[in-house]
């Protein structure tokens, strides 16, 4: 018994062969080259990992491939990506045809050979990177090869409780985050705490996801341009440093954290509803969320400004990329370009049209990246209006204008695990913000070194 | 006479043989389903794993040689030390705790008579439960702000800690979560007090022998195959875990983005190697390493069991 367990644990080793001969019960589906068709991309059959379970505008959009390809079978597994099922997949030699994985990924993966560079596809389906936000492609550009079609764009911008404004005597324009310490002051002021415990957070930075929007405020990027990291730049600790003050002053993280993880995100008794939040950055999606569940809701709403003032945001989403060993490149390819077309998207605003119409609903805008759709479908469905979440809507347009993207590298998992591993060491007080970034620089650069 | 009795002989010889041949044909046909299993599954992988351990391997492309190179960058590796240690207080907290729950709710049950069934379905029933269902439930009961154990223990007078997010409680609060499937080992214990001869307790009462002295010199002795047992058995899940601590600190859950050092086990830090950086040369000398860890440990406890462990039959 104990040595069966013994093995058992040293099996915990055979995750590497695990990965060879598992091959995830055909995961990657069957796919067949189509014959003499797959050349154009017609024919035959593609599967695709990590799409997750399509909503409105996901299912218009499949139908619109499907219309488009009527003889292409479509296998979708409806999981979100999992590194292990895909590894195992593509180790196998049973892939999927497309693999969609969120952007930040895609350095990592293209430099272990585990996805493909699109050009030569992209060309042969006539498809051209420039439909596509530069800031979406650039992170999907390693070595000057494309390695993905880029789909969403989510960018952030403070979202404000209008009534806890009001009961701190504060205005939006009281918590732009170009004045720091005047930030600092107003986010004690809209703080609320009673008999030690936290009853509203007045401003939450969102460490540690988005340290890459208070380091742009401070003027520094966490990732050069040639993908190494630089995660010890002295005004990336200055930033980590103000943010995390900010957490300190409403009651530490700990207790900070325990407060806002019992916030009903998505509930009708959201952290607006029931005063339990003042402000916070956050992506668009979240004002779709918050329009369904509190449409009364006082929303107010900012574009997060660099020290200077100028509007800045930062975006990431998802792109669709093609495994090493796909057997129907050609149909995988032209399922990229279908999805992202902009008269798909257009169809796929319809759709959401539709739910919002029958949801007696607002629409709240789609991010894509594609900026053709986006303005299109903004023409056609968003409706002008001076309410709160008008306002945020219309400012979240105009931050996929200005927002930047983190640089790519192929160490990417590696560097961005280092930067937020180490700021959850600064948040949980193990380590000072210097010290834990230089700790999160030395194990970026070590891992660099080791894919340059 | 004597031919005719040697004949016969022979012929139960011949008998005896070919039972046992037919006996040991049908036990290998049993064991042998087993053995494959075991060949496939375990062994083989085990032995690819150890060859992978000397290589640079990402899954992708082949793999090379790099001798010794992964088992030297475990010792400059500071997160190799820190997910061992968190690994090693964490067994440290969680194996005697739920031993002594496990025993406790076993001698409760052990004297529910009839009942004890149902009970024993009821305990045995978490065991059941997915533990990624269990990581998310535990997430909502053990929050520091409004969870249910903090509630109820402010009721008592006492001010819970932050359980998922002060680095100090993590672990005990990981513990605590994990003694909800205690259940297996209630079932273990509740066999092994019902196999106690209750002429020994008859015996120890008459000599005046009180609660307390029954439960140390008899029930404690009589059942030490069983601790024992458990004991081995649930270290060595204790320096596995994973499940649970991937789901509430890095798996997706309200946490996910806050993967808190302190719940760095080390089958997590492996799996990040593995599959998160594709670093799977790595990742199969940091589990070689945790079989030696788990192997010496599985030693000591053996070797230490010696003094403690009385086996019916064995000894005096």
């Amino acid at each position: 018994m104990i040595t069966r367990r013994g093995f058992l644990t040293g099996s915990a080793g055979a995750l590497a062969l695990g990965a060879v001969t598992s091959a995830c019960g055909g995961v990657g589906g069957k796919s067949t080259s189509g014959g003499g068709g797959a050349s154009k991309g017609d024919t035959g059959a593609i599967s695709i990992q990590g799409m997750g379970k399509p909503d409105d505008v996901a299912q218009a959009r499949i139908d619109a491939f499907k219309s488009a390809y009527p003889k292409v079978q479509v296998n979708i597994n409806e999981g979100d990506f999992d590194p292990q099922q895909f590894l195992s997949a593509v180790a196998s030699g049973n892939p999927p045809d497309i693999v969609y994985l969120d952007r930040d990924l895609v350095g990592t993966y293209a430099a272990k050979g585990a996805v493909q560079p699109l050009d030569d596809h992209l060309d042969k389906a006539g498809l051209k990177t420039s439909l596509y936000r530069p800031a979406a492609v650039r992170e999907v550009t390693i070595d000057g090869k494309v390695y993905g079609v880029p789909e969403f764009y989510d960018t952030r911008n403070i979202l404000m409780s209008g009534k806890a404004l009001q009961s701190a005597g504060l205005t939006a324009a009281d918590l732009a985050t170009s004045d720091w310490d005047k930030l600092h002051t107003n986010t004690v002021k809209l703080y609320k705490a009673n008999g030690g415990k936290i009853s509203r957070i007045g401003f939450d930075p969102k460490l540690p996801e988005f340290l890459p929007l208070w380091a742009k405020a401070n003027g520094a990027e966490l990732i050069n341009p040639d993908g190494s990291p630089k995660l010890d730049d002295p005004k990336i600790i200055e930033a980590l440093t103000f943010a995390l003050s900010l957490i300190d002053e409403q009651g530490g993280w700990s207790k900070f954290k325990a407060f806002r993880d019992t916030w009903d995100l998505f509930g009708a008794k959201n952290e607006f509803q029931k005063d339990q939040a003042g402000a916070f950055p956050w992506e668009g999606w979240y004002v779709n969320v918050l329009v369904q569940a509190t449409p009364k809701l006082n929303l107010e709403s900012i574009p997060f400004t660099d020290r200077q003032g100028k509007p800045i945001s930062f975006s990431n989403g998802s792109a669709w990329c093609l495994p090493k060993g796909s057997k129907n490149p050609a149909a995988a390819v032209n399922w990229m370009k279908t999805m992202t077309a902009t008269d798909t998207w257009i169809k796929a605003g319809a759709a959401r049209e539709a739910t919002v119409e029958k949801n007696k609903s607002i629409f709240t805008g789609l991010w894509t990246g594609n900026p053709t759709a986006d303005a299109q479908i903004k023409a056609k469905y968003v409706k002008p209006g001076d309410t709160g979440f008008d306002k945020a809507i219309q400012n979240y347009y105009a931050s996929t204008e200005y927002a930047f993207s983190i640089a790519p590298s192929k160490a990417g998992s590696e560097i961005k695990t280092a930067w937020t591993d180490a700021v959850n060491r600064a948040l949980s007080g193990q380590q000072k913000p210097d010290a834990a970034m230089k700790q999160a620089q030395s194990e970026a650069a070590k891992a660099f070194s080791a894919v340059k | 006479m004597a031919a005719v009795t040697t004949a016969a002989t022979r012929v139960r010889q011949k008998k005896r043989k070919g039972t046992r041949s037919r006996e040991a044909r049908a036990a290998y046909g049993f064991i042998g389903i087993w053995i494959v299993g075991f060949l496939v599954f375990t062994l083989g992988p085990m032995i690819a794993s150890l060859v992978l351990s000397f290589t640079d391997y990402n899954a992708i492309s082949s793999p090379h040689n790099v001798g010794w190179a992964n088992y030297r960058q475990m010792f400059s590796d500071p997160k190799v030390g820190k997910a061992l240690a968190n690994t090693l207080v964490y067994a440290v907290i969680y194996v005697p705790a739920a031993m002594v729950v496990a025993l406790a709710l076993a001698m409760v049950l052990n004297r529910v008579g009839r009942a004890s069934g149902f009970f024993r379905t009821v305990f045995y029933l978490p065991v059941m439960t997915p533990p990624v269902a269990a990581g998310a439930l535990f997430l909502l009961l053990l929050n520091g702000n409004q969870g249910l154990l903090n509630r109820t223990l402010h009721l008592v007078g006492i001010n819970g800690p932050n359980w998922t997010t002060d680095t100090a409680w993590v672990k005990p609060g990981l513990a605590l979560t994990m003694l909800w499937g205690v259940g297996g080992m209630v079932v273990i214990y509740l066999a092994a007090l019902r196999q106690v001869p209750k002429d020994l307790y008859e015996a120890a009462s008459l000599d005046g022998a009180g609660a307390w002295m029954r439960f140390r010199k008899i029930t404690l002795p009589m059942i030490s195959g069983a601790l024992f047992f458990t004991l081995i058995v649930q270290t060595i899940s204790a320096l596995q875990m994973f499940d649970q601590a991937y789901t509430m600190f890095f798996g997706g859950q309200q946490n996910s983005t806050y993967s808190n050092d302190a719940a760095l086990f080390y089958v997590i830090y492996l799996f990040q190697q593995g599959f998160g950086f594709l670093h799977m040369g790595y990742a199969s000398a940091l589990a070689w390493l945790l079989f030696i860890v788990i192997m010496i440990i599985t030693a000591i406890q053996v070797r230490v069991s010696r003094r403690f462990v009385y086996y019916e039959g064995e000894r005096d």
